[in-house]
This record gives C-alpha cells, structure tokens and sequence, in this order.
C-alpha cells in the first residue's frame, strides 16, 4: 500500500519530490523516443500501463492476515526498461491519490520513489542479470516482478522508517517495525505479482513475436 | 498455453490460501496494510498530526470499492483488447500463406 496523505512530514514531502522528478522527466523522454522509435508499440505500451493498473487495484489478503495490493510495474519494466514504467506507474498513483484516497498528493513523490522508481529499475535490472547468467526468460521474468515488488514495499518501510524514528531503537527499530507490515505482508502477493507477470508474458510470446521484435526482447536473446 | 493456466490457476490459490490459513478473526482482521502503518506511526510518534488531508474521499466504502473495481476493469479491459487484437491479427497473418498455397495447387 502506499504512503497515505498527510502522513509525511512536509521535510520528506519536498525530499521524495525531489528525488522523483529527475526520474519522471527522463520517463517522460523515454516514453516520447520510445513512441518515436516504435510506434507500432503503443497498444502494447498502453497494455503495460494497463496490467500495473488493475494489479494496482487488487487487494489480496496475505498470511500476515492484513490485505496489500501488488504494483504490475515489472512486466513494462521488462518490456520497455524502467523510466517509461516511471510514467505509468505515477498515472496510476496519481489516479488513486485523486479518486480513491489511496496515497496521496503530499505522499506522491515518496510514492512515486518506491513504486514507479525503485520497483522498475530492480524489476529492469533483475532481468537483465538473470538472462545474461543464462536464466530461461520465465525464470528471469518471474524474479524481476516479484522482486521489484518486494522492493517497492521495502522502498515504502525505509521510507516511513526516516520519517518516523524509533524513540528508542531509532531508525533501525522503526525499520524493522514497518518492515514487518509492509515487506511481510508483500511476500506472498509479491510470488502472485511474478507468476500473473509470467503468464502475460507467455501470452505476449505467443501473440505478439512482432512487438516483442521490435522493442529487441526477442531479437537481444537469440544473439546471447 | 497450458502452462499459462496452470500459473494463473496458482496465483489464485496463493491469493485465497490466507483466508483459510489465518486462524485470528475478529476486527480490522484482513484491513488494508496501510491502516496498519497508519496505527504504528501513531504509536512511534503520538504527537504526529497529519498535515494535510485528502482533497476528495469517497463517501463511503461501497463507493471506493465501485472505483477499485472501475480501476481493474478499466486496465484488464484494456490489456485484453490487445490481447485479443494481437490474437486476431496473428491468426490472420499464419493463415494467408495456406490460403496461398491453396491457390497455387488449384
């Protein structure tokens, strides 16, 4: 879940705003060269956006018995690399931070930062490094998005861990405190987030050899 | 495909597994994450004020959960019209050289 409004003192606001915005302006760029470059990709860009979206929407209970809902940014991260993901995944926060109370405008850069920054580079990264060890394409992509999930919610702990210290323990006992709601809770819905990224992907496979040709998904591997 | 069906197929028992599996029951058993976290901040740090608040809520939990539901059915309608377009324009392409084919025998 993300951050709620209200709950980031206005300090961290400015921070994470800061942060994200380098990273959403290079989104920006990205999703215009990739809308230049392939056009013919733009159904499948906007079906990328569209998976993080009903993801996004989904609260699934967990064996920590609270309710958490994954991202659905790693298969766009997959596709079309991480900064294109930054965009989608920040429509998708900013349409619930208006309409569903769900984050919120003050929370929206530290938001922004841990679902559509963190989330997508590590899904990215993850499956470059897995098929370049050699890792089957499932395998690497069923990493990736759950991984990337995980981290988006680790990214939320730290995040909430900075703004609110431990008295005691400080920062770390913080940590550790929301860790156990956020990053535990995500466990499960984080090996769901992986195994539905896999299927689309399949799918995707099976269909779409063209789009996946040009964005070089296919192409890249047969030459590894 | 049936490998697709079988993950699908796992993604749902995963998702409905906890319902049987957490025994606790009562209040706020299975509430949003987040609500957790807002309880803990409060517990960290009592004095914390939220600062700013919402600028619109739904008014109640039937409507929030009628715009999570637009929210999902917005984006799997949309995924599923590529899907299906992607399919169609495939078996287009696959079946035009056996229509050729058809056509150079005859």
């Amino acid at each position: 879940m993300h951050i709620m409004e209200g709950f980031l003192p206005p300090a961290h606001t400015a921070i994470w705003y800061g942060v994200s915005l380098p990273f959403v302006a290079a989104g920006v760029v990205a999703v215009r060269k990739t809308l230049r470059e392939h056009p013919e990709t733009r159904l499948l860009l906007g079906a990328s956006g569209a998976f993080a979206f009903v993801l996004s929407a989904l609260k699934i209970p967990s064996v920590t018995g609270s309710c958490s809902h994954p991202t659905g940014v790693g298969l766009g991260a997959v596709l079309f690399g991480p900064s294109v993901m930054t965009v989608l995944g920040g429509i998708v926060l900013l349409f619930q931070a208006l309409l569903l109370a769900h984050g919120g405008l003050t929370t929206l850069g530290a938001n922004i930062f841990s679902m559509a920054v963190v989330g997508p580079w590590v899904a990215w990264g993850i499956y470059r490094g897995g098929t370049a060890v050699g890792l089957s394409r499932g395998v690497a992509v069923f990493l990736a998005a759950s991984l990337g999930d995980m981290a988006t919610y680790c990214m939320t702990s730290v995040q909430l861990a900075l703004a609110f210290p431990d008295a005691v323990s400080g920062i770390v006992g913080s940590l550790v405190k929301f860790g156990g709601i956020f990053a535990l809770t995500q466990i499960p819905l984080a090996i769901t987030e992986g195994l539905l990224t896999v299927a689309v992907m399949r799918i995707l496979e099976h269909y779409s050899r063209p789009d996946l040709a040009s964005l070089r998904l296919l192409a890249k591997e047969k030459a590894v | 495909m049936k490998t697709t069906v079988l993950l699908i197929l796992l993604a749902i028992v995963i998702s409905i597994a906890p319902l049987f599996m957490v025994k606790k029951q009562g209040e706020g058993i299975f509430g949003g994450a987040d609500d957790q976290a807002k309880a803990l901040i409060t517990t960290v740090q009592p004095d914390y004020k939220p600062w700013f608040s919402p600028i619109w809520e739904p008014p109640s939990g039937e409507v929030a959960s009628l715009l999570f539901a637009l929210q999902a059915a917005i984006g799997s309608g949309v995924l599923f019209y590529y899907i299906g377009y992607r399919k169609g324009r495939s078996s287009v392409e696959t079946a035009k050289p056996v229509k050729d084919e058809h056509a150079s025998a005859a």
